[in-house]
Parts: C-alpha cells; structure tokens; sequence
C-alpha cells in the first residue's frame, strides 16, 4: 500500500524533473560531478540519500527494485530502503538482479552481470576522488576542469614507493573514457572491473555533497595504475564457504573467539542462487 | 555452523518499538503535551524552528516531543518536512526597524531614541537552581508598562550620519536560495548569510569565539541586538499591492567592527549581521561575528589562514542535519570497505616480514 499523502516515491514531480536533468548532464559528460539541489530526505544524510533521490527520479510504476547494502538485501538499511519504497511507490521488489530494473546498492556491483535495461544506482558519501588529497571543492573542480591529475598520480607513486603497492583497497580511482577521474565510490576495487564497459546505466548520487554523476552504457572506464604496476583486482584467497564460490567478493566472519573465521559471498542473491543449484562449500550444512 | 544473519526487517521493527516505549517514559507520570512544550521549552522550540528553517511552533514542539528532547533529531525532522512542502511565494522583505521589540539593547550607546529595553533575559539572573520550580510554584505575575510608541531606529544608522562607519550596500537581486540550489563557492554575503541562519548554534558559537580569540580577530560591539515581532508581508499578483499575511518573532544583531582601513577602504567601523527565527540572541550575536570575519576580502583584509574566515570551511560544516548524518553513518555495515582494508593490511605486512617477526619474538 502507498502512503498516498506522499507522490509516488516520495520526491515531488518538480523535485524529480530537477534531478532527471542533472542525470542527463551526467550522462551526457561521463564521469563529470553534476552539482543538483539536493533536497533532505526522511532518512539522514550517510544514509543513502543521494542513491535513494536518484532511485526515486528513475523509478517508474512498472520497475522492479532491488536493494542491497555490503552485496546484502537483508542489511537493515538495504531493508530500510527498500520498505520506504514499498511504501512510498508501492514498487514490486525482488532480491534477484537478474529481474531487478533498478537496483540501488552500497558499497558493492552484483556479481551477477548486468543487462541492458536495468540501472545500477550508486549510493555515494564522498564522490571527489581528489577530496582527501585537496579539501577546497573551489580547489577540486579546477583541477577536473584543467584535468590537472597529477596529484593523484603522485599519490598512487608515492604508495608503490613506501609499500609496493598502490595501498587504496575500496573507493579505487577510475578514469572515464580518457577524461575525468571519478570515484567509484566505496565498492572494494575487486569490482572496479565490472563498472567498464557494462550494459546497464549506472547512476551515481551524492547527497550531502549534492553531486549526481553517472556512466553510460558501455563507457571506457580505467582504473589508475603504472604500466609496471598494472591494477590488480583483488579478494580474500578462498572460495565461499557457503556455496564453494572461486569468482565472488567474499566477506569474513569470525565464527567464535579462538580465531575461527569462514569466508562467504557478500553478495547474498550470488550465493543463494548458487546454492539452490546445487553447489556446496565446505563449511555449508 | 555459520548462517547468514536474517531478520533484518523485523529488528528494525522490535527497535522502532523499544524506541516509543522509552520516548514516552515512566507512564505513572503525566505524557508532556505539544503545547506544554510549545508553551514552556521555547528557547528549544525557537532554535529547532531557526535551524529547521521552518517558523512553525507547533511543529517544531511536536518534533521535540517525538525526537525526546534530542533538537539536532527535531531539527531534522523539520527539515524534511519542510522540503515537501509546496513553494506557494517569497514574502517581501521584513523591515526590521518597525519591529515590536520586546527586547532591544546597545552595547555601544548609554541611551538612545527607542531606549534600552531589557526584555526576558537570563542577562542578569543568578544561575542558582530555583528549587521552587521543582515545586511547580505558581509565577508572579510581571509588572507592565505601557510599551512606547515612538520608532526605534536602528543603531548603525546613528553612525552612518557621520560616515563613520560603513554603507549598508543596497542591493535588491533576489537573493539565491540554498535549499533550491546547490551551495557553489564562492558564495556572496546573502548565500552565506542564509547559510548562517541555520547553521548549527554550537558551530556558529565556536567560530565566533575562536575569532574573538584571536583567530581573525575583528573586534565586536554589540551595536544592537533587538528581539521582537514583526508583520510578513507578501505581494498578491491578484491584488497588485502586498498584504501582510502574519507576524514572526525575529532576533536580529548588528555588531559595529574596529577597522583600521585597508589599501581600499578608508578607517571606519564595519559591520556584521545576524538574524535568526525567534529569541535566539546566542546564535544572532555569534552569525553577526562570523559574518563579519567572512567578509576579509571584500575589505581588503588580510587572509590569517582562520577558520572562521574560510567561507568553505565554514559553509561546508555549519550545517548539523549534514554533519551529524555524515558522523553517524560510520555506524552502518562497512564490511566489504574493511574487508578490502584487512586483505591490504595482511599482504603488506607478509611482504614487510611483520607477522615473521612477530612469531620470532613468540
């Protein structure tokens, strides 16, 4: 049922043609940080409110909506989402990607591949790759302007210097078709692969900082490397526990207090379609 | 055997429920009403309504009530109540010089047209717990007096008589609305005003103080602070002239600024400027300071590398609904971050014989 005090998924019709706009920018200067009046949300900032307006610009009566936190759909704030929603759109949802037209995720790319059609929405906390390496916004923007990234390469130089390696596990920068340097956001860089040359629309909204950008589809997208220390994708070095899976970002947990630990999916649809398959890990009952 | 944790959505429900049941407390005593709250916490109410951008009393009561007295929560709910409501006009501006002042005070002159008017204040009580109050003592009733009719000029008027200190610059654009447009740096004196004026009152605070010690010091008088009601009105196209469509209770502080001139501006008193939603003369005086320290360049002063002369910094993270939900978001599940941290973390001390070195000394 839809609380019918609000209009559909929640953002006023002029709210929504705003943001609608601001994507198009986005999508028409992949990569480029689109400034949009981002408005207060009923849940608080940090909390996904830039993934949760762009949600509710692109959602239609028709789309099927998938929500997931940490690869999850039964975080409590994946939860939180996708019952606010429910309730405001009155939305089908699912937890398969496959039948999901929009899937709003933090922190993780479904393992399954994306198909033309659906659309991946980003919740975004800091989307300035070069923020922590210059705090003034006035600062920032003039540098993606004169695509003055040299910084960062200084940067990713002076990690391989001091550790040999480039020591940035997750928010792993990227550069879009040979031109802005962009921040994934906080998915871990095992999945910076998957953001290149995808089927699907993928929407980036930032809240609090009030940015929105995106990639379209099949957009050249290049994680930031050395030619002698080409990017590496990586993940704990076990298979799932659960479902025996080799090819999924995996989580730890810590099974009792004398250093027991078992690894499994953080993509939870991943595993449990796996495991209705038929396909057991060893820790599986 | 591990399974993986379930039940999300019922958690948060069991939470949502715990929640109400501590919000309303010992159900042995009396449930607080809005109007109680309305009525008897208004400095609360006042801030929550100046924060919230949004003059209402009883909502801003209401959110207290239902945020358990927490105002950054309150706050927040009036915020996002108030984005969904519709845009129906601006009003023209207020002229706070016909304001009814309850209370009206110049640190910079023993006596003036308008007189000094005390109002409510703690100015000059002494903080000693009234244990009376605990009692539920009736109040004794004010003294009255006949308010004075005359006008109550402001006091930097006084001043600019004799040029001595700065113009107020006119200027009637329209000025650019935050909530509508995203914040773009840098940003003029009406867009940082306006950030101001809901900024959070202990940030506010902290950078006024830090500016009166020192930090871009620009030392403040108290030229005027005066809190009362004055009429909103708005222009109704059908009409072709404005209407007054309410009266709000406004503080409004205007500090009068040493300023020894600068290669462009001659030696003269400068201003800055505070006006917040209801009696909110902490958050006035420390706005007007702010404002003033933000305004180096314009006077051709020189950048000391303060905070509180950093309109970014200042901007950026004034804003409490911003910076709370920012700082609390770290509560939330950041497993795959820490994953990706933990494997670095473990490969680069393999590679640095950390964990070798370790088991050696064991």
């Amino acid at each position: 049922m839809t609380e019918t005090a609000y209009n559909f998924a929640y953002l006023d019709e002029q709210t929504k043609r705003m943001i609608r706009r601001a994507l198009l920018k986005a999508l028409a200067i992949p990569g480029y940080q689109v400034p949009f009046a981002s408005r207060e949300m009923p849940m608080p900032y940090g909390w996904g409110t830039g993934g949760v307006q762009v949600s509710a610009a692109v959602l239609t009566p028709d789309d099927v909506l998938k929500v997931i936190d940490q690869g999850a759909d039964d975080t409590t704030n994946a939860v939180s989402i996708r019952s606010f929603f429910q309730r405001t759109a009155g939305v089908a949802t699912t937890t398969r990607t496959q039948e999901a037209t929009v899937i709003q995720t933090r922190h993780r790319i479904p393992e399954v591949p994306l198909t033309e059609g659906q659309i991946l929405v980003y919740q975004v906390p800091i989307p300035e790759p070069l923020r922590f390496l210059e705090p003034r916004e006035s600062e920032t923007r003039k540098m993606h302007a004169l695509e003055d990234y040299g910084l960062m390469h200084v940067k990713l130089y002076e990690d391989i210097s001091r550790h040999g390696h480039i020591a940035t596990a997750y928010a792993y920068p990227v550069r879009v078709e040979a031109r802005y340097v962009m921040d994934p956001s906080p998915i871990p860089k095992f999945d910076n692969p998957k953001l290149g040359d995808c089927p699907a629309i993928q929407l980036f909204g930032a809240g609090r900082e009030q940015r929105l950008y995106a990639l379209p589809p099949w957009t050249q997208v290049v994680s930031l490397d050395f030619e002698d220390h080409p990017f590496e994708p990586s993940k704990a070095d076990h298979p799932c526990g659960l479902c025996g899976a080799t090819d999924s970002y995996l989580d730890e947990v810590i099974v009792d207090d004398v250093g027991g630990r078992m690894f499994v999916c953080s993509d939870t649809d991943y595993c449990e379609a796996r495991q209705a398959q038929g396909h057991r890990g060893k820790d599986a009952a | 055997m591990y399974v993986a944790v379930k039940g999300g959505e019922r958690a948060i429900g069991n939470a949502h429920a715990w929640l109400a049941e501590e919000r309303r407390g010992d159900t042995a005593v009396a449930e607080l009403s809005v109007a109680q709250i309305r009525e008897q916490l208004t400095l609360a109410v006042n801030r929550v309504m100046a924060e919230g951008s949004l003059y209402d009393r009883d909502l801003a009561a209401l959110a207290i009530k239902q945020a358990r007295g927490d105002l950054i929560e309150a706050i927040f709910l009036i915020r996002a109540y108030r984005t969904t409501l519709p845009r129906l006009g601006a009003s023209i501006p207020v002229d706070t010089a016909a304001m009814a002042c309850d209370r009206r005070i110049s640190a910079t002159f023993k006596d003036l047209p308008g007189g000094q008017v005390l109002g409510p204040t703690f100015d000059y009580t002494h903080r000693l717990l009234d244990f009376k109050l605990a009692a539920e003592g009736a109040v004794p009733e004010a003294p009255l007096r006949a308010a004075e009719s005359g006008p109550v000029p402001h006091v930097a008027g006084f001043l600019n008589r004799e040029g001595l200190i700065e113009e107020a610059p006119q200027d009637d654009t329209p000025p650019p609305d935050l909530t509508r447009e995203p914040l773009a740096m840098p940003a003029d004196r009406a867009l940082r005003l306006q950030a101001l004026a809901r900024a959070d009152e202990g940030f506010t605070l902290g950078m006024a103080y830090s500016t009166q010690r020192g930090y871009a010091r620009t030392h403040a008088f108290v030229g005027e602070l005066r809190i009362g009601t004055v009429a909103v009105e708005m222009d109704i196209p059908e009409l072709g002239f404005a209407i007054e469509i309410g009266e709000i209770t406004l503080t409004e502080c205007e500090t009068v600024n040493q300023f020894k001139g600068s290669k462009t501006e001659p030696p003269q008193f400068t201003r800055g400027y505070g006006l917040v939603f209801g009696q909110t003369e902490r958050k006035a005086i420390s706005m007007a300071l702010v404002d003033r320290a933000l305004r180096w360049q314009e006077l051709g002063e020189d950048d000391q590398g303060a905070p509180a002369q950093d309109a970014e910094f200042v901007l950026y993270h004034g804003d409490n609904i911003q910076a709370t939900g920012f700082l609390e978001h770290i509560k939330l599940p950041h497993y795959v971050d820490f994953q990706s941290e933990l494997e670095l973390v473990r490969k680069l001390r393999r590679e640095a014989g950390a964990d070798a070195a370790k088991e050696a000394v064991q």
